[in-house]
């Protein structure tokens, strides 16, 4: 059982609600007084991951538990999936929509990105049934 | 300095976020790319950019820069003005371009 077990919708299509779950995880970090790099680091892997379940798999799930020593992020969707991981884990590569692309995302940073801020991740996928993304941040760890 | 002395010097055109624009200023990014600029702007970055778009609030907010620019009249949706607003993010307009703004910043905080 973890200090605090978290639980959010990330709505789909919604780019307007996307980061309202890693912005609370974010404020509850700090207001338990995580480090700034150890909060930064979760912020912004799991903003990206609330980002691709809002354009890739029309939203998804968010479960976060905290512990004093360990910040474990599951996302999970019941979007298309991803045919090839270690391609789409290649920064660059983007099978996102113009329209995303002039919101500013699109990029093909956001699985790099999750990677690098984390200490630990993990991608299940299965094409048509959905991706789970595990990840951990583990405070004084790694670092920006 | 603080953005709102900065701002004041500048020129810039306050847009919303009132209550966060005592952040004080400790440096500037400049960049449109959202996965990007998450990555690498850096609390009391000054962030100069034209995205005005609600994930633009997102990001300022999750890397806690100390406010944003829109260079050369880049337009601030009405989302992310109500979301700029709620989160105390401060959002600036300005019609220099990036390049000119960023210069201004340059001689602000290093004179």
């Amino acid at each position: 059982m973890s200090m605090l077990h978290l639980h959010y919708d990330v709505p789909g299509d919604d780019f307007t609600r996307a980061g309202e779950a890693s912005g609370d995880v974010k404020h509850k970090l700090k207001r338990l007084g995580y480090e700034p790099d150890a909060i930064r680091r979760v912020a912004i892997a799991m903003y990206e991951g609330e980002i691709n379940m809002v354009i890739h798999a029309g939203g998804g799930e968010a479960t976060v538990d905290i512990d004093p020593d360990k910040v474990d992020i599951l996302l999970q969707d019941h979007g298309p999936g991803i045919a090839d991981v270690s391609k789409a884990m290649q920064a660059g590569w983007s099978t996102a929509p113009d329209n995303v692309r002039s919101l500013g995302f699109g990029a093909g940073m956001g699985l790099p990105n999750m990677k690098k801020y984390t200490d630990l991740m993990e991608i299940q996928s299965v094409v048509g049934e959905g991706t789970t993304v595990h990840m951990v941040v583990n405070p004084g760890q790694k670092g920006s | 300095m603080t953005i709102q002395e900065m701002a004041a010097a500048c020129g810039w055109r306050l847009l919303a976020g009132e209550e966060g624009t005592g952040a004080q200023v400790e440096g500037c990014y400049i960049g449109d790319l959202l996965s990007w600029v998450m990555a690498r702007a850096i609390s009391g970055n000054v962030w100069l950019t034209v995205m005005g778009n609600v994930n633009a609030i997102a990001v300022a907010a999750l890397t806690d820069v100390a406010g944003i620019v829109l260079c050369e009249d880049a337009a601030l949706d009405e989302a992310a003005r109500a979301r700029a607003e709620l989160q105390g993010i401060p959002v600036y307009t300005c019609p220099a371009n990036l390049y000119e703004t960023a210069l201004q910043v340059a001689g602000q905080l290093h004179g």
